[in-house]
């Protein structure tokens, strides 16, 4: 059944006028269907579609904490498991529910190999709470906890964690980063995702306009400047074999990342010095000096 | 639904509905039919969402487009009930065929 | 039924196997670990038809509790001390969704320092958390409880989660005889499990653990104090029909010897034993004491304490954990129990036996002498029972 023309995702939610996250959460389950069950950990998306006595979601739906989607969903698994009942069980996380806090509880589902697709969408710091920097937040990104001023004129002064990689570590069933801005790319991953047994993880790019600080009509573009720019390659790996990553997009010619930075507040102080925008540059050029060739068409 | 339920579940799916998100809106996507390719990418990108797709033949045929071929496409419409105004129709819509205007209320 | 010797953490796993319960999420600790041993054997050897999820972390193992139970099925889960206090966020989930989730207790000392012998701080230290809390005089009394914390769980004017403790070591690691109830008889007693709550079914799409504003948040905890309350008449009717059908009598509050006494010794868990023992030889000498055993803390069976303690001029609390900065939790609760009353006897709080520290005949005697000069005297309210005070008045800088 394509359920592609439904919406499972209500409008009237109150997510802010511009935010990725609905665009995601629509289109996962567009392409899963009702036959579903959603997880959701603590934040933007739980909150803000679920202020009782309204919520957006028209498939079975559970919240219980921040750290522990990963968790709940194991049990929903399991419980779905002994009643005999194939259902998808989808949880959503931002990146603290995921790579941060939630991570335990993360590495435990995948680990054990529940038949769970997880999704992040990653907006890079800790947004519910106002924009505080998480394990998620590039370098150079200003948040509430990574200011810049005198002292720092950087803001965040370690580099993302790669979530994706680490949780393929795990021997993960499917693992993919993907950006809906690059459309194609994203909904081929999540019905690659849907279609595979055992734990699924999907690293999905997600701009916040409040934290990112960006005009809201500029989400989309922002987020194909993410990847065109190669500062988020998109890439998916089966059966925790890192070494055969396969790349699977691939800009016909790189932007060059300046033009990424300068559409967003967070990293404005960054294009005070060329040495900063330089060595963002660097750290691209070589991750595709390293990865390149694991392109494939 | 009951004011009050046990546990705090919501047993009617979807009835954010309820919350016409509209009047959040600032700026006001406006689609120009003689311009509209039928693309669906407005209606791919929408976050509330707030965009309709009508399959409906006769409005398919009735709504005004830059050729005729493109008449057997589905049809967009904008619901202005939830759109919040945040512009990523017209930013994306790649004939530039949706306005951004204030609103006026 | 057949007489076998049990461990009590097999009597917790053995009320999940007689219970047909489905997922088991759990994370071993000290002392309860053979109950996940023991529920990965019943599966293994194909005696258990359930999930047995191995969970990275106790937080994990409620909250796939909480998932599982939301799905629809029955869930029981097995913890102690340490672990049930990294639980602690999850716990207050569990009953504020109103899911009926039973979870045996290794009833161990909380750190610093490490310890992993018997008091009841783990689950007094959850007593808020919107659980109905049981404790286990035996083993015996761990299988019972364990049954019917299903039966009272899942009563429609109930639906909240249940605690059954049981003793450290005193009860998880040591084998007493039990008497083993048929499955059938547990089956016709429980009844199947069909959940009378909303569940994640795709069919009718809910939302379940939304967010609640000041509008709406007061509502949903009167409606679990409105539960609690509830449980209180479920939990005498589940005990009767317990007892029609398997001849083991249970009470919130048990008294013995309490017809003429002057002095009661209120007790909970394994230290009843001994505290039986102590009244039995105390009578024989023309003492006038009598046990007050409390079997249900939550709810806290006010009424029925009222009505035993009647008439008793001393309550001796005996209480294996403290609430530092007051007193220990049965001693405040009491105290709060005859608050109203023009008539009140003097009650005494006794800490005993923290960290797995022996409660024997001379801590009974102790105890007693100070209850018995209270008849007459005052004494201290609060007072540590077999501590070596003056090595910590030195080691404080007091001496």
């Amino acid at each position: 059944m394509n359920y592609e023309n439904e919406e499972f995702f209500a409008p009237g939610h109150g997510m802010c006028a511009g935010c990725a996250a609905p665009i995601i959460v629509k289109w996962v389950l567009k392409l899963a269907g009702p036959n579903t069950i959603v997880v959701n950990a603590t934040g933007c998306l739980e909150v803000a579609t679920t202020p009782y006595p309204r919520t957006a979601w028209r498939v079975p739906w559970l919240h219980v904490a921040f750290e522990n989607a990963a968790a709940a969903a194991s049990g929903v698994e399991a419980a779905a498991k002994a009643m005999g009942e194939k259902v998808n069980i989808i949880a959503f996380g931002g990146d603290g529910g995921t790579a941060d806090i939630g991570f335990q509880a993360l590495s435990g589902m995948v680990e054990r190999g529940h038949n769970v697709l997880y999704v992040l969408y990653d907006n890079e710091a800790y947004m519910n709470t106002g924009i505080q920097r998480s394990g998620a937040t590039p370098w150079g990104a200003w948040t509430t906890t990574s200011k810049v001023g005198k002292a720092n004129p950087i803001g965040k002064m370690r580099p993302k964690k790669p979530i994706a990689r680490i949780i393929a570590a795990h021997n993960a069933a499917y693992v993919a980063t993907a950006n809906p801005a690059i459309f194609n790319d994203f909904k081929k991953k999540v019905q690659k995702a849907l279609n595979t047994e055992g734990a699924r993880f999907l690293h999905v790019l997600s701009s916040c306009t409040t934290g990112w600080r960006h005009d809201p009509s500029k989400t989309v573009e922002i987020m194909r400047l993410a990847t065109d720019t190669g500062l988020f390659p998109l890439y998916e790996i089966e059966n925790g074999d890192i070494e055969n990553m396969r790349i699977t997009y691939k800009p016909k010619q790189f932007k060059p990342v300046e033009e990424y930075l300068k559409m967003q507040g967070r990293f404005r102080h960054l294009l005070k010095n060329p040495e900063y925008v330089k060595k963002l540059q660097d750290d691209i050029d070589a991750w595709w000096a390293k990865y390149g060739h694991h392109y494939q068409k | 639904m009951d004011v009050i339920t046990r546990g705090g579940v919501i047993t009617d799916p979807g009835n954010s509905v309820e919350n016409k998100t509209g009047s959040w809106r600032v700026f006001k996507p406006v689609i120009n039919y003689e311009m509209c390719i039928r693309c669906m990418i407005c209606w791919q990108f929408c976050p509330e969402p707030a965009i309709l797709k009508h399959e409906d033949e006769e409005i398919k045929k009735s709504t005004p487009a830059p050729k005729d071929a493109l008449k057997r496409l589905p049809v967009v419409e904008i619901d202005y009930d939830y759109c919040k105004g945040c512009g990523i129709c017209a930013n994306e819509c790649p004939v530039k065929a949706i306005d951004f205007v204030m609103e006026e209320r | 039924m057949t007489r076998v010797m049990l461990r009590g953490n097999e009597s917790i796993a053995y009320a999940f196997k007689l219970a047909r319960v489905k997922v088991v999420p759990a994370y071993p600790i000290t002392p309860s670990t053979l109950v996940p041993e023991k529920i990965s054997e019943f599966i293994a050897n194909g005696e258990m038809d359930a999930e047995f999820v191995p969970v990275e972390s106790e937080h994990s193992a409620i909250s796939a509790a909480v998932g599982a139970s939301a799905k629809g099925v029955r869930v029981g889960t097995a913890t102690a001390s340490q672990g049930l206090a990294l639980m602690h966020e999850v716990l207050f989930i569990a009953s504020g969704m109103r899911l009926p989730i039973v979870m045996g207790i290794g009833n161990r000392a909380l750190s610093a320092p490490i310890n992993i012998w018997c008091d009841h701080q783990d689950m007094m230290s959850a007593r808020d958390a919107g659980w109905l809390q049981f404790y286990a005089e035996s083993n015996q009394e761990g299988l019972d409880l364990g049954i019917m914390a299903f039966k009272i769980a899942e009563d429609e004017r109930v639906l909240l989660p249940v605690m059954v403790g049981l003793d450290a070591f005193v009860l998880t690691h040591t084998v007493e005889p039990v008497e083993m109830p048929e499955q059938g008889d547990v089956d016709e007693f429980l009844g199947e499990f069909k959940p009378k709550y909303v569940t994640l079914d795709p069919k009718k799409p809910a939302t379940l653990g939304a967010f609640a504003f000041p509008e709406h948040y007061m509502e949903f905890k009167f409606g679990q104090w409105v539960a609690m309350e509830r449980s209180k008449k479920v939990i005498d009717e589940v005990f009767e029909e317990f007892e029609r059908k398997f001849g083991r009598r249970y009470r919130k509050v048990t008294p013995e010897f309490m017809d003429d006494a002057e002095i009661a010794i209120v007790t909970m868990g394994s230290m009843s034993g001994t505290a039986r023992e102590f009244v039995k030889r105390m009578r024989s000498q023309g003492k006038k004491v009598g046990l007050v055993k409390i079997t249900t803390f939550r709810p806290f069976p006010k009424e029925e304490l009222l009505e035993v303690l009647r008439g008793v001029k001393v309550v001796a609390v005996m209480e294996r954990n403290i609430s530092f900065g007051f007193g220990g939790a049965v001693y405040g609760e009491l105290g709060a129990t005859f608050n109203n009353l023009a008539e009140k006897p003097k009650i005494l709080d006794f800490i005993v036996g923290l960290g797995g520290r022996d409660i024997t005949f001379k801590t009974f005697q102790s105890v007693y002498e100070i209850a018995e000069k209270a008849l007459s005297e005052d004494v201290d309210e609060v007072n540590w029972i077999d501590v070596n005070k003056e090595a910590v008045y030195k080691a404080e800088g007091l001496l």
